[in-house]
């Protein structure tokens, strides 16, 4: 049982809920960028959350099935077709041997996940089949996928038998217009309360520059305090000594366009972090598309874990409606 | 060594403790990173997902449905009582020797490219550090280099990258700074350097670290085919000490041949790193530290 890749789209990757453990040595988790979207992806075709699927960024691929599968599609909105015939997403379809699936244009989000009944059953590496691009590590080869891949599919299919869908109300909204939910801290005392309120009330504008890496912003400069530089920092008053980057932290290398770091982060240098996204709401960072406009909303840790809890209780609204 | 200063924590979202020890780097803020992370490896709560030590700073990812957030920090407040300044911190590791090829034809291909993001655009790299740290010339600068060990301070931005925080009084400390702006390509296993941080490329991309020179040995390897690589990906681990050693490109060409052979292994001996006797007379703890890698 396979998949061939006709055509790999802008940047696919086989990803699952992501490895943890080795971010100490510059191994991120990477993952689904989107978690909610694979996990219900998985969960509408019958395979364990855990289940490797494809995160594809921006465009479809084109891809052809060897033998008879279920498959679902969920994250940005994309029209999946079956031999050119529209189905829709968040609902399982089967498809037979040799039918072909492309996709239409994208028209809200920007990941587009895809299940199949079985998993992507590329080797784990780690603990986890995800692929880590700057490591070559995890997925199919280390790398995106390329026209011409075999993807391996796993058989211990327990596709189900009738027709699953993601009820409506638990389907993301993907607004071109997001209010992203940070907690203050790490280095935002290098700012001035004038770059401080800067970063808060200015609406920033997603660049093309948003990837597994990190997610980069435009918008106005911030303005950080003149100090004279601690040993070992280097000359930029955004330089810091070397430390540890939480994935979701926002980083401003020399005070202009931010950059929040994903999954497949890079685990530390030498930029002030100012604030950290809560983790509920990295899925809606991962579906925004360049030229979306985001506005940072400061929370305090009890209102992260408010919303965290909210969160929990959205997947276990899934679990209940898919199983 | 300066007093240690008063620890600030800093909530990274929800998820991650953020813990800052200095703002300044020195052995003292690593050490005690180093002896706060071991600690809490020992003790590790259930829930705690990553502990990260870094230079002057370290943190912690923890999985707040298990773990209480305030739990993870009184736990880390109470280790950060016990350790103390870590005057007496030992840290079981282990020396290895690194071979570099320094003024390299791939590196020196790649900074020429670059010559624009850098603040002397009519030097090499080598040249420029050289000349700002008052040598009379590459040879000098390379022999300050290979001539005192380095400690693997933080181990990532990528994969298995070390950064080395050289084991010298900080007024004998290379100092560069990073490029002007960022290079958008390094070779792989170059060996850089930037502000007072040395560090090993381990995989190709993006820097803005000045480029010395380049080691024939892969310090990291996903495939696992090479035997310095049969239990983990890495080489590097947070705590290793570094002795670099000037090689001929004769030198370089064997190694090479060892590692498509997949034969090459990286010279390591074990050691015990005591704070208080580096402390106490650091070039006579450095001299004992590399007769430990070339003694047999």
């Amino acid at each position: 049982m396979g998949i061939e890749v006709r055509k790999p789209g802008l940047s696919t990757t086989v990803q699952d809920l992501g490895r943890e453990g080795y971010y100490h040595v510059g191994i991120p988790p990477s993952g689904a960028l989107d978690l909610f979207s694979l996990i219900a992806a998985n969960l509408l075709v019958g395979n364990p959350e855990r289940a490797a699927g494809l995160e594809c960024a921006y465009m479809g691929p084109e891809l052809v099935f060897s033998d008879p599968a279920t498959l679902a599609v969920t994250g940005a909105e994309f029209e999946p077709r079956v031999n050119g015939r529209a189905r829709p997403g968040w609902t399982s379809f089967d498809v037979e041997a040799g039918d072909v699936v492309t996709f239409g244009h994208l028209k809200g989000g920007a990941r587009l996940y895809i299940a199949v009944s079985g998993g992507i059953d590329v080797p784990e590496k780690l603990g986890s089949r995800s692929t880590y691009g700057l490591g070559a590590l995890g997925g199919l080869h280390g790398r995106p996928l390329e026209a011409g891949d075999e993807l391996p599919v796993g058989s211990d299919a327990a596709a189900p038998a009738r027709e699953r869908s993601v009820p409506g109300e638990l389907r993301p909204a993907l607004p071109r217009e997001l209010e992203i939910r940070v907690i203050m801290g790490l280095y935002d005392h290098l700012l001035t309360d004038r770059g401080r309120s800067t970063f808060l009330e200015t609406t920033w504008k997603l660049t093309p520059v948003a990837d597994r890496i990190g997610f980069r912003y435009k918008g106005e400069k911030l303005e950080m305090l003149e100090r004279e530089q601690p040993f070992g920092a280097g000359s930029d008053p955004s330089n810091i000594v070397d430390a540890p980057y939480p994935v979701g932290s926002i980083q401003v290398p020399g005070g202009v366009e931010p950059i929040v770091l994903h999954r497949d982060a890079v685990s530390g240098g030498g930029y002030a972090m100012i604030a950290t996204v809560v983790s509920a709401d990295m899925d809606a960072v991962a579906q925004s598309a360049p030229g979306s406009q985001t506005r940072f909303l400061p929370v305090d840790l009890d209102q992260a874990l408010t919303a965290r809890r909210e969160r929990n209780e959205r997947l276990a609204q899934l679990r209940d409606a898919l199983t | 060594m300066e007093e240690p200063k008063s620890t600030r924590y800093s909530w990274g979202g929800d998820e991650y403790l953020f813990v800052e020890l200095a703002e300044e780097m020195s052995m003292g803020a690593y050490f005690r990173s180093m002896a706060i992370v071991t600690t809490l490896r020992e003790r590790r709560p259930d829930g705690v997902i990553d502990i990260c030590p870094a230079n002057a700073s370290y943190q912690v990812r923890y999985d707040p449905d298990r773990l209480q957030p305030q739990t993870l920090k009184r736990l880390l407040q109470e280790i950060d009582g016990e350790v103390g300044d870590a005057r007496d911190f030992k840290l079981e590791t282990r020396i290895v020797e690194i071979p570099v090829l320094y003024g390299d034809p791939w590196t020196h291909e790649t900074l020429m490219r670059f010559r624009d993001c850098h603040q002397d655009p009519d030097s090499t790299d080598i040249e420029y550090a050289a000349r700002i740290n008052d040598f009379d010339g590459a040879q000098s600068f390379i022999d300050a280099h290979t001539g005192s060990p380095w400690l693997a301070s933080m181990v990532g931005f990528v994969a298995g990258l070390p950064f080395l925080f050289q084991m010298v009084s900080r007024e004998r400390q290379l100092e560069v700074p990073k490029y002007i702006r960022p290079r958008t390509d390094t070779p792989a296993l170059t060996v850089g350097h930037g502000g007072c941080f040395g560090c090993i490329y381990s995989v190709r991309g993006a820097g803005g670290y000045q480029m010395f020179g380049i080691t024939p040995v892969p310090i990291y390897d996903p495939d696992q085919a090479l035997p310095d690589f049969s239990d983990f990906v890495c080489f590097f681990r947070p705590g290793d000490i570094v002795k670099f050693t000037q090689i001929s490109r004769e030198r370089y060409d064997e190694v090479r041949g060892e590692v498509e052979a997949g034969t090459v292994s990286i010279r390591q001996r074990p050691t015990t790193f005591n704070l208080r006797d580096f402390t106490a007379d650091p070039e006579g703890y450095n001299e004992r530290l590399l007769e430990v890698i070339h003694g047999d």
